[in-house]
């Protein structure tokens, strides 16, 4: 396996202090592992935070305030409280689907952050095919929300179930197609060529040489599919309280329910982190460190999905197929055959 | 292979508690897919009799129960049984106490509104708009608590007048309502009116033609959206309406959207009709010389008021005695929920919603 420099010193350091090399290889994996893991992990727990700040602020509230500086540690307390709780599996269920879903859906959703390039040299993993294993990675989530809602023998799980197949399958392709403009211009499918490629800057060293200048309509699609991807509003459907009241998870709780929750703030961290990566120049920046540009370029997409979902109604599951097929796969063809023009004939 | 695809009917129940029916209403829809072929209303979780108990109570009795038939607008209900009661007994209300009523239920049908918007909105998956019309739903309380100590349930409309009169600030506070309103109408209408996923959802969506309006007694803004022309106020004018200069806004679109404007523009005619009243209102009684327990002359009336749901009529049988003989009351939401099935057939789930929330049914009415 081939590991990023900054993790190739800690796989050295395990061989100079004599482990063998299968020993300091498993070793080296799993500290990856753990670092990832507890990062992804603050990551989700301040998400949910800023969220719920953010929209108490939108709505003219406080949000939470008691634990904590302006209720820092909110999210905290409450895994703490679902942790305690009791983990009740209703008899009905297709016990092994249903066990299976949230763990399948934390799984995926970590899994994605092998190929996410941190900061300059801070990737696990530069796979050739990173792009594409991302996406197939994250179209994993879909499985198990077709589990949860078949698995809890519930009609309101699985009409929820049902939709999220539905839209993620829908949506998954003007995602890739908007993609593809940005892997186009690299000539790579690794997340580090493609960042690397939007180093520069251009317009006579006005802009940066970032896609987002590039093909404005590219993101524009992507940011709308990784909203539908992340089952945020306007597409929450799988979920839509007043409609299906939770959706797939609504046969869950405590710790798998807390699992499908992290799970879903963990998803939109990897959708912005993907934005930020293809479209917003990754890690490049002027004067501070790569990985602080990196984490500010995602805070903020995060930040803009917030704003959808706390402005926006929610629309209807046949409007949603619809806005898939007829407005942004062709929209998504006239962004590819745009990019190809530009990258081909005028050599940019 | 067509024979094999075939899909299979499914039964759901919407409720009894579920959080779109805003209250205890089950519907239990026959659904293919997201299609709802058919929809059977079930009612009756929240009944309490009140007609019943009513009975066994004096008229001044009567009226706090007359609250609880629909606690989104108490005052409306509370003049409602006043106005029959008062017909009984040919009383002679004082015009501040009249001025007052109409301050009151005018204050009242803009909060069911606010409220009415805000919970659409909510129920299409828009949260904010929800709390940013609590926000002046809110003032509108703080209104209410200052002239009768209550939130919710007011029993301040009594038959002869009003409880008691307002206090000296009511009318400085009540006017900086009146100059915010407007301006927050403009803002919900920004949020909601042009945003294009709200008009998607609106739309077209629960069509409800002109006939179906006479068929099934829908009233109030849901007919008013359907092209009908009819305010009580307006066409069988009670308490002082007459005095007041103010539109009926009809629109002819029968659908979800010109139900939410017809209920905006609404707003913006009752805040038109309270800056008349408050400019009105000269001093004196507010109650008219009436014993708790008066024995209204026998005979029959109903009297029927402008509710912010439609036709609000209350039908009193007196038998000489201290205690109605018989009441039966009527709301607006009984018969809009009636209409429901054959509204909704083909339509899919998520228009449901949206048609219930457009409706503005309030479950208490229906059950009483």
């Amino acid at each position: 396996m081939e590991l990023a420099p900054v993790f190739s010193w800690l796989y050295d350091l395990l061989l100079s202090v004599g482990l063998g090399i299968t020993l300091a290889d498993i070793v080296s994996l799993v500290g990856i592992a753990v670092i990832v893991f507890g990062f992804l992990c603050v990551a989700a727990l301040f998400l949910v935070w800023w969220e719920r700040k953010v929209s108490a602020h939108i709505q003219q509230r406080y949000g939470p305030m008691m634990t904590g500086w302006h209720g820092v540690l909110q999210t905290i307390a409450d895994a703490v409280k679902l942790l305690q709780k009791e983990d009740i599996t209703p008899n009905a269920v297709d016990r092994r689907v249903f066990f299976w879903a949230p763990v399948v859906t934390f799984v995926c959703a970590f899994a994605a952050y092998v190929v996410i390039p941190f900061g300059d040299g801070l990737i696990v993993s530069d796979l050739n095919i990173g792009i594409l294993y991302i996406i197939a990675i994250t179209t994993f989530t879909i499985i198990s929300l077709l589990m949860a809602g078949w698995g809890s023998n519930n009609k309101y799980a699985l009409l929820g179930g049902m939709r999220s197949a539905a839209q993620a399958v829908s949506y998954e392709v003007p995602l890739t197609l908007a993609v593809l403009g940005t892997v186009l211009v690299a000539g790579s499918m690794s997340m580090n060529e493609i960042v690397i490629s939007q180093q520069g800057s251009t317009f006579f060293g006005l802009l940066p040489r970032w896609n987002i200048f590039f093909q404005p309509l590219g993101f524009v699609i992507y940011v709308i599919a990784a909203t539908a991807e992340s089952n945020r509003t306007p597409f929450d459907l799988p979920e839509a309280e007043q409609e299906l009241v939770a959706g797939y998870n609504v046969e869950y709780s405590g710790m798998k329910f807390a699992m499908f929750f992290l799970a879903e703030f963990i998803n939109l961290f990897t959708v912005s982190a993907i934005a930020t990566t293809v479209f917003l120049g990754g890690w490049n920046g002027p004067l501070l460190p790569s990985w602080m540009w990196f984490l500010c370029k995602t805070l903020f997409m995060v930040f803009v999905l917030m704003l959808f979902r706390w402005t926006y109604p929610r629309l209807r599951v046949d409007q949603l197929m619809e806005f898939a097929w007829k407005v942004l796969l062709p929209l998504a063809f006239l962004n590819i055959i745009y990019v190809g023009v530009l990258a081909k004939w005028l050599n940019w | 292979m067509a024979e094999r695809l075939r899909t299979e009917e499914m039964i759901m129940n919407m409720g009894p508690q579920h959080p779109a029916t805003h209250g205890v209403c089950r519907l239990i829809l026959t659904i293919d897919g997201e299609v709802i072929n058919d929809c059977v209303p079930v009612i009756g979780y929240l009944h309490r009799a009140i007609e019943k108990i009513c009975e066994n109570r004096t008229y001044a009795q009567c009226i706090p129960l007359l609250d609880r038939f629909e606690y989104v607008t108490s005052m409306s209900c509370n003049w409602a049984f006043a106005l029959a009661a008062e017909k009984l007994t040919d009383l002679e209300i004082p015009e501040r106490a009249e001025y007052l009523r109409v301050i009151m239920a005018e204050l009242n049908r803009i909060a069911s509104h606010l409220l009415c918007i805000g919970v659409t909105a909510m129920d299409l998956g828009a949260l904010t708009p929800f709390l940013y019309t609590f926000r002046e739903r809110e003032f509108i309380l703080d209104l209410f608590e200052m002239t009768c100590g209550q939130r919710l349930t007011y029993n301040y409309i009594w038959v002869g007048g009003v409880s008691k009169d307002i206090p000296p600030e009511f009318i400085p506070k009540c006017r900086e309502f009146l100059d915010i309103i407007d301006e927050k109408c403009d803002d919900y209408e920004k949020i909601l009116t042009k945003n294009p996923i709200w008009l998607v959802r609106n739309k077209g969506i629960g069509i409800i033609p002109e006939k179906m309006v006479h068929d099934y007694a829908i009233s109030g803004p849901s007919a008013r959206a359907s092209g009908v022309n009819f305010d009580i106020r307006k066409h069988d004018s009670y308490g002082v309406y007459d005095r007041f200069d103010f539109d009926v806004p009809v629109f002819f679109g029968c659908d979800c959207y010109d139900r939410y404007r017809a209920r905006m523009a609404e707003m913006r005619q009752s805040a038109r009709i309270i800056r008349q009243a408050l400019d009105q209102m000269s001093d004196g009684p507010v109650r008219a010389k009436v014993t708790m327990n008066f024995k209204p002359k026998p005979g029959e009336v109903y009297s029927r008021i402008e509710n912010s749901r439609g036709e609000m009529g209350i039908y009193l049988v007196s038998d000489g005695t201290k205690k109605p003989f018989r009441m039966r009351a009527r709301g607006g939401s009984y018969n809009h929920l009636m209409a429901i099935p054959e509204i909704t057939r083909g339509l899919k789930i998520a228009d449901l919603v949206a048609l219930f929330a457009s409706l503005d049914i309030i479950l208490p009415e229906i059950d009483r």
